[in-house]
């Protein structure tokens, strides 16, 4: 993370690497210039160019690259954004949106000839309906925010990142974010109905709908997890859920990481939907039970959180069923939680398992490949071997309900060299997420940071293919430029192109 | 399972190459189950099969996905995952004997259980396509979660084939309920709205509403002891055939759908749930109100004030003249599907005019 890099150590080396668009200073005349066309419409206190103004925006959650942004611009009303919008279009200057710019792949990395479009000051929920579960809200919203304007009402909105106390509904939109409850709740996409929107020309829309589809092409798709590349978010209507009643979690050990791994797909073949299934291994138990005491079996190689929650019926037969299921499947010790301290106990632990990594290591960096799960085992032994490859540690929490792997590599930010291996022990494990037919990406994002795998990841035809929906939505291609999607010239001056092979090429064999 | 080939690929390359060189509309055409839906297609059209390029290519199903070809017979899907317990969660319609997966895809239409579990875009994960430059294009993959790219894979669903031509479609699976169980309760129109609305925010294992000549059914699936809880607290009565019921809904063999089919036009209404009776005609109900059906002799234009007053949209969908089916879009949203269907079609030849006749 892209979080405990401090300020004065931040190492600049990855965005020197990377030639990032938009890097450098300021413009002084072009900023005077953009100013006083935004300040035509826009009160004084919503427009901020001053260094000492702008120096906070200059970086995301991903705080290894910063960049001062020329303006940012703070509005208050959908017709400020519009006109924003509208301005910039006609000035051709670039937009970066930004929620809480809790992001963890720089996806609201400032343009440096560009506005910074802030979407703070949106941060009402605009109505609440309890029959129709929904709720309207504006994009700077915090997620659990949601939640807990509708507890009372026994909702709550599912998608729960972990940084929902601070990250932002619009932001949640932009990467399409996820959490532990994926597997049976969804992602963003699944949750939201309605997603209303300023375009880079200044036109106002509406995707989705709060009927449960809407005429024409799903544009909700494609705008939901484009990195804030297509629409700027005013406003959206989100799905409620009826609170379970009931919540238990089972904690099971197992002396073997592939053996969890196995676990995890027995519970799937039994026709078991958790609603949560969380793996980490030995160096994470090691570093959160020292710091949580959540009781962790510190002889395992690896612990598994399987959650069931429902109807009180629903979870007694559903926990009975995994915990045969993982009895027969090698756990060495099983635990169930017996109350709901004890379930928050058992939670605690990996809820903790950044901050726990941060504590036994100056910094770390944390991955986001999504794998298949039966290809765990071989990608964990992969990771053993890349630390004596690199010299460093990594710590691996997993959502191993849908395959989403978070390696935490151990780092040190005074030494220089442990930067570069961290970067390529990261890289080196993305690429290895390719290679098993998985993704650089599960909930975090391109960005910036994986922008370089993305030329592996897809191959030219289908890059350019992304470019041309980019142009459907912004043909100025100036709304958040230089994110997500890598040029062809960006991927053949990074030396690494898509190489064929996945599945759903076309091999000259016979497939069965 | 048929053994599938680069060549059939190519073969389909060389069709659109073709198509494009000469401009020849091109529709996209398997076992014609969907053929009612949508604008009528243009004449002097060729029509590309996607039959030959059929298969499961991989279900595994313990990661609850499977990869088949756009030609594979829905059926053959269906009964590969009812071996594993496992099904399609939006219970995709079938309308005829060979619908294939390339056809529910593309034509984006769930059955009763879409209320409980999402739309077929939800259980997309990744798509391979054959645009108009006959390019292969390959969108997500086969894991659960991935957010790198846009995710055009999932927007295939409901694009009618006005994209290209989809070859291959990654779909997440979910387990076969342990128990159902269907209840049905006399109610008025309204009643059963504001009922089933009031139940959707309660903890209950509701797979599927339908209301129709006074009578809601109510679809329970789930562990034993929920389904069980559930028709203690809800009463109602048990229904023996429930699933012969809902399959009459899936796919419109129920008598609703023959009622009026001479004189007037059935049209499907897309509203919010909570939407209070629309009085436009004979109607059923679906979704806990979200999807009604309507046969109505009425002209379009008086339907489609009412339903967008509502906050819904309309789509004529059985009986009419083909011309103009669905709603009409805001100027913004047709520009952007115009731009969309310019870059990914420049020549216009996949299934012109099906979805809106200048897009």
């Amino acid at each position: 993370m892209n979080a405990p890099l401090s300020q004065q150590h931040a190492p600049q080396l990855l965005a020197e690497r990377i030639p990032l668009e938009g890097a450098g200073a300021v413009d002084v005349e072009r900023q005077r210039a953009v100013v006083a066309a935004l300040k035509a419409l826009l009160p004084e206190r919503c427009v901020l160019w001053r260094e000492e103004d702008t120096r906070p925006y200059e970086c995301d959650g991903l705080t290894m690259y910063r960049q001062l942004p020329m303006i940012v611009a703070l509005p208050e009303t959908e017709d400020q954004v519009a006109h924003i919008a509208r301005v910039c279009f006609e000035m051709q200057v670039p937009i970066v949106p930004r929620g809480a710019g809790t992001g963890l792949s720089g996806g609201a990395l400032p343009h440096g000839r560009g506005v910074l479009l802030s979407l703070a000051k949106f941060n009402r929920i605009l109505k609440i309906d309890p029959l129709a579960c929904t709720a309207v809200v504006q994009p700077g919203v915090r997620n659990l925010a949601i939640s807990d304007a509708v507890a009372h009402l026994g909702l709550y909105y599912a998608p729960d990142p972990s940084s929902q106390i601070a990250c932002t509904i619009g932001g949640n939109i932009a990467e399409n974010s996820g959490g532990v409850h994926c597997l049976k709740y969804g992602l963003t996409l699944h949750n939201v109905l309605r997603v209303r929107g300023v375009t880079f020309e200044g036109e106002i829309l509406e995707v989705g709908s709060e009927a449960f589809d809407s005429p024409g092409l799903d544009l909700l798709s494609l705008v939901i997890g484009s990195e804030g590349m297509l629409l700027i978010t005013t406003e959206a209507t989100v799905k409620l859920l009826p609170t379970p009643v009931c919540q238990q979690v089972v904690m099971a050990s197992f002396d073997d990481v592939g053996k969890g791994g196995d676990a995890v797909a027995a519970v799937i073949a039994a026709g078991i939907i958790p609603a949560g299934m969380e793996m980490m291994d030995r160096p994470a138990i090691a570093a959160v039970e020292p710091f949580v005491n959540a009781g962790y079996d510190m002889d395992a190689e690896s612990i598994l959180l399987v959650e069931s929650d429902g109807t009180r019926e629903e979870v007694n037969e559903e926990i009975a069923h995994i915990e045969a299921v993982l009895r027969a499947n090698g756990a060495t010790r099983l635990e169930v939680s017996q109350s709901d301290a004890e379930r928050h106990r058992f939670w605690a632990g990996r809820k903790a398992a950044f901050p726990a990594v941060g504590r036994v290591s100056p910094d770390y960096y944390c991955m986001d490949g999504t794998i298949p799960r039966k290809r765990l085992g071989e990608v964990l032994k992969a990771i053993v071997a890349m630390e004596a490859k690199y010299g460093l540690r990594c710590a691996n929490v997993f959502h191993a309900g849908d395959g989403n792997l978070h390696p935490l590599i151990m780092f040190d930010c005074n030494d220089p060299d442990s930067v570069l291996r961290a970067e390529q022990f990261g890289f080196e494990i993305l690429e290895l997420s390719i290679a098993v037919g998985g993704t650089v990406t599960g909930e975090h994002g391109v960005g910036v940071e994986k922008i370089h795998q993305m030329c592996q990841q897809f191959d030219s035809a289908t890059l350019e293919s992304f470019f041309a929906v980019k142009r459907a939505f912004d043909p100025a291609g100036l709304l958040n430029p230089g994110k997500a999607i890598p040029t062809l010239t960006r991927c053949a001056e990074y030396g690494k192109m898509h190489v064929h092979g996945g599945q759903l090429n076309f091999p000259d064999l016979p497939r069965f | 399972m048929l053994v599938v080939s680069n060549e059939v690929v190519r073969s389909l390359q060389e069709r659109v190459h073709s198509a494009v060189a000469a401009r020849t509309p091109i529709v996209i055409r398997a076992g014609g189950t969907k053929d009612f839906y949508g604008n009528a297609t243009h004449t002097g059209h060729e029509v590309l099969d996607p039959r030959a390029h059929c298969g499961i290519v991989d279900y595994e199903p313990t990661e609850l996905v499977i990869t088949a070809c756009s030609g594979t017979s829905l059926t053959d899907i269906e009964v590969a995952l009812a071996q594993h317990n496992q099904m399609l969660a939006f219970e995709p319609p079938h309308f005829g004997a060979l619908p294939t997966l390339g056809g529910t895809i593309a034509s984006g239409l769930a059955g009763p259980r879409r209320m409980a579990s999402g739309p077929v875009r939800d259980f997309v994960l990744g798509a391979t396509l054959m645009d108009g430059h006959a390019n292969v294009l390959t969108f997500g993959g086969n894991v659960m979660k991935n957010v790198a790219g846009y995710d055009v894979s999932r927007a295939l669903a409901g694009s009618l084939g006005t994209l290209g031509m989809i070859l291959d479609v990654s779909l997440k699976v979910v387990p076969r309920p342990a128990t159902e169980q269907t209840l049905r309760f006399g109610l008025s129109e309204a009643d059963a709205i504001r009922r089933t609305n009031e139940w959707a925010g309660q903890p209950l294992p509701i797979s599927a509403t339908a209301w129709v000549d006074g009578a809601l059914s109510v679809r329970l699936s789930g562990a034993d002891a929920g389904v069980r809880a559930a028709q203690m607290k809800l009463g109602g009565d048990p229904v023996a055939d429930g699933e012969a019921f809902w399959i009459t809904l899936r796919d419109q063999t129920h008598a609703f759908f023959n009622r009026e089919a001479k004189a007037a036009t059935l049209w499907r209404l897309s509203v919010p749930p909570t939407a209070t009776p629309l009085n436009l005609g004979s109607t059923l109900i679906e979704w806990r109100g979200a999807q009604r059906w309507i046969w109505s002799t009425s002209p379009a234009i008086e339907i489609r004030a009412k339903v967008q007053a509502a906050g819904g949209h309309t789509t004529a969908f059985r009986h009419h003249d083909r011309n103009d089916v669905f709603h009409p879009l805001a100027p913004a949203l047709m520009q952007i599907h115009q731009r969309l269907k310019k870059e990914f079609d420049p020549a216009g030849i996949f299934n012109p005019g099906r979805m809106y006749s200048t897009s």
